[in-house]
């Protein structure tokens, strides 16, 4: 499908998986896929020390926004910026005349009394704030890096414990908003990224069912990350290939070429079997980003997976309306 | 199952980069599973935490010994493997053909802060009035530190409390995974919490002014959260009252026994640069704790495929490789030494982001354990993974 329409499907995309496989680089790549068509994205982070400022040799990010990938010509900036509950908590009490009190609250650590007092609410202030961004219209898209899951179905289902927990107020009010932003599907989508290796399968399988089952929120495309692209020719055997070539191998040449392509062709088959083993529990498209060799992450290498994304997304069936 | 391709330097324990061989290095890690009586196993989520804690308790009873592993979120299938399908809280033995005992449970967090209310409580009622609390509840389950707090209390009590030689403990797969160094404190700071006191020590002269402003204040909170929310709160710190300082005791023998020379620290990570810069970040904070690391142990890592090897060294051998790869291209050769200047890369950029960790665990073994085959989901799989661990043993 064409990707400014995918893109469209909703504003606000939560990008989730389990730790280590590679969840806030893919965020990164969503949102400068979405950019590179011309949509102007926001990258928002909620737990700080992300490896996403330093991708783009940034030094950390900060409650206000940062632009974190300029868009060249005809594409649009990836800006991205942190949301934490303290400063989104200061914030929703002097919005609504309380800031009289925020400061202290904040201040006296009374915020970790009462928070655990309704847990659930340092989320559903974190997801406040989110919802206010998407509410208005800051960017085409909001990429939301989630917590690591299982923390990520805790952080997601937090405003419908709320809802039990705080039955009057403006806290009830912004459970009530922020459920209603999860369960609309043309608003909200949640986007999960897995490697093809079988527990963060298994993980990603589990946390899919979750989502949908007790968030009720709409699931995009799983992305598959880390896969190894295809090389042809790796079945030859170095020493024909190189009597082909006309080349002398030096020593130990022969069984390292041997070695890597061997290690390859195996890591590939294992890879697809996890993907279609994915494919056949998890009834979702995929879209695959390919494994990195390149010895640092930088604004390239997000381009490339960025890249990637935009090829999968070419490929997609059109999206049931 | 034995791992891919061993190929020349991976998984042998001695990782070209990881700093110079150190004779016996193994040995280090077969002692320490001999003789110790604790072993913390610590690192980020995603790095094999887990099945590391699983493989050094398979050893321990291996070795003859009485051990358990106490888990805290294992991959379903190992959780099968080990009986833990069902969250009992309680140690359940594993059957196998080894001189000792494997014991394996699941951390129930919950349950053990019940344990320890109980215990501290200075009768039934107290206990009694403080489990039925909604807002003890919420703490016990989502107060951020609690699970790390519990899974060392937990340790602490199968330490004191029953005959097993050895307690291995995985610690929480949080970014926070440390956090029960500060336990103590985070704990006693929240339950001493001045809101609170003030609120239950009514009769005090000098607190009484302070009480109307936090009366006050409370009363905005309550405006906010919910009026039901703070009275619970206020309800659970009364029933609270006396229990502090049992709580405070407790969590000093606690670190007690994490800073003990029986007990040691076991740093677990992956190559990949994230996961090793958290690793450095566990290794300063236990540092700062006055805790050292007594292993590093650093799972799926991938051959060396040449690197650091042969002729010339090691630093330009992946740019060597790539270079004829251009020379060669459009051959089937071409392509087998594109393919092998990829992985080269990915092996020297491993060996330096190892190498840059070694020098912060000092002279703690540093052990590499290669890309295994399949995920490790049983009993043989562990015992393969204690072929790294334990090499010098084995061998």
């Amino acid at each position: 499908m064409d990707p400014g329409r995918f893109f469209a499907a909703s504003r606000l995309v939560i990008v989730a998986g389990k730790g280590g496989v590679g969840k806030t680089t893919v965020s990164a790549a969503l949102a400068r896929a979405a950019a590179l068509v011309g949509l102007s994205t926001l990258v928002v982070e909620v737990e700080g020390r992300s490896g996403l400022p330093a991708m783009f040799g940034r030094a950390e990010l900060g409650y206000d926004e940062i632009v974190l990938s300029p868009g060249g010509v005809g594409e649009a900036d990836v800006r991205a910026r942190t949301v934490t509950p303290d400063e989104a908590l200061l914030e929703y009490l002097r919005d609504h005349g309380l800031s009289r009190i925020s400061k202290r609250l904040v201040s006296s650590g009374a915020l970790d009394v009462v928070a655990t007092a309704a847990p659930g609410i340092k989320d559903i202030l974190l997801l406040g704030k989110v919802k206010q961004l998407e509410r208005s219209e800051t960017a085409d898209l909001i990429v939301l890096d989630a917590p690591a899951a299982g923390h990520a179905i805790t952080f997601l289902q937090s405003a419908r414990g709320l809802l039990d927990a705080v039955r009057v107020g403006p806290i009830n009010a912004q459970a009530r908003d922020v459920l209603d932003l999860l369960e609309d599907h043309q608003r909200c989508q949640v986007v999960l990224v897995t490697i093809p290796e079988e527990t963060p399968v298994n993980e990603a399988v589990e946390t899919a069912f979750s989502l949908e089952d007790r968030v009720g929120v709409s699931l995009g495309p799983i992305v598959v990350n880390g896969v190894h692209p295809d090389i042809d020719g790796l079945d030859v055997d170095p020493a024909d290939a190189a009597r082909a070539a006309g080349v002398r191998l030096r020593d130990g040449e022969e069984a390292a070429l041997r070695a890597a392509a061997d290690f390859r062709r195996h890591r590939r088959d294992l890879q697809r079997e996890q993907i279609a083993r994915l494919g056949d529990q998890l009834p979702l498209p995929q879209l695959w980003t390919p494994f990195l060799f390149t010895a640092a992450l930088g604004p390239a290498e997000v381009d490339v997976l960025a890249r990637a994304l935009l090829d999968g997304i070419g490929v997609l069936a059109e999206l049931p309306t | 199952m034995t791992g891919a391709n061993g190929v020349t330097g991976a998984g042998r324990g001695r990782g070209a980069a990881a700093g110079p061989s150190v004779p016996g290095e193994l040995a280090g890690l077969a002692a320490l599973t001999a003789e110790r009586r604790t072993i913390v196993c610590c690192g980020s989520g995603g790095v094999g935490k887990t099945t590391t804690a699983a493989v050094v308790a398979l050893e321990g009873a291996r070795l003859g010994r009485k051990t358990v592993v106490v888990t805290i979120d294992p991959a379903k299938r190992l959780a099968d493997a080990l009986g833990l399908a069902g969250l009992t809280g309680e140690p359940s033995r594993i059957d196998g053909d080894w001189p000792g005992e494997l014991w394996a449970m699941m951390l129930d967090t919950k349950s053990t802060f019940d344990a320890l209310v109980r215990k501290h409580a200075t009768s039934d009622e107290q206990s009694e009035r403080i489990l039925g609390n909604r807002f003890y509840r919420n703490i016990s389950e989502a107060l951020s530190g609690t699970q790390e707090y519990m899974a060392m209390e937990k340790l602490y009590e199968l330490h004191e409390d029953t005959d097993f030689d050895l307690v291995v403990v995985d610690t929480p797969p949080t970014r926070h995974a440390l956090d029960f160094l500060d336990a103590p404190r985070r704990l006693s700071r929240f339950l001493e919490h001045r809101l609170f006191r003030v609120l239950v020590s009514p009769r005090s002269g000098i607190v009484k002014a302070v009480n109307v402003a936090a009366q006050t204040f409370l009363r905005t909170v309550s405006r906010v959260i919910g009026g039901d929310v703070i009275d619970d709160a206020i309800a659970f710190f009364q029933a609270f009252e006396g229990m502090e300082e049992g709580f405070r005791e407790r969590a000093v023998r606690v670190n007690e026994l994490l800073a003990a020379p029986s007990t040691a620290f076991l740093l677990v990570a992956s190559p990949r640069r994230d996961t090793l810069d958290e690793a450095r970040y566990f290794a300063d904070r236990l540092a700062e704790a006055g805790i050292a690391v007594e292993g590093l142990i650093v799972n799926r890592v991938h051959p060396s495929f040449g690197v650091g090897v042969g002729e010339g060294g090691s630093g330009g051998l992946p740019e060597a490789t790539r270079a004829r790869a251009v020379t060669l291209e459009g051959t089937d050769l071409g392509r087998l030494y594109e393919n092998l200047a990829d992985f080269q890369t990915v092996a020297s950029r491993e060996r330096e982001h190892l190498a840059g960790l070694a020098g912060a665990v000092a002279s703690a073994p540093v052990v590499l354990v290669p890309f295994l085959e399949t995920d490790v989901h049983d009993l043989d799989g562990l015992a393969a993974v204690a072929g790294y661990l334990f090499a010098a043993d084995a061998g």
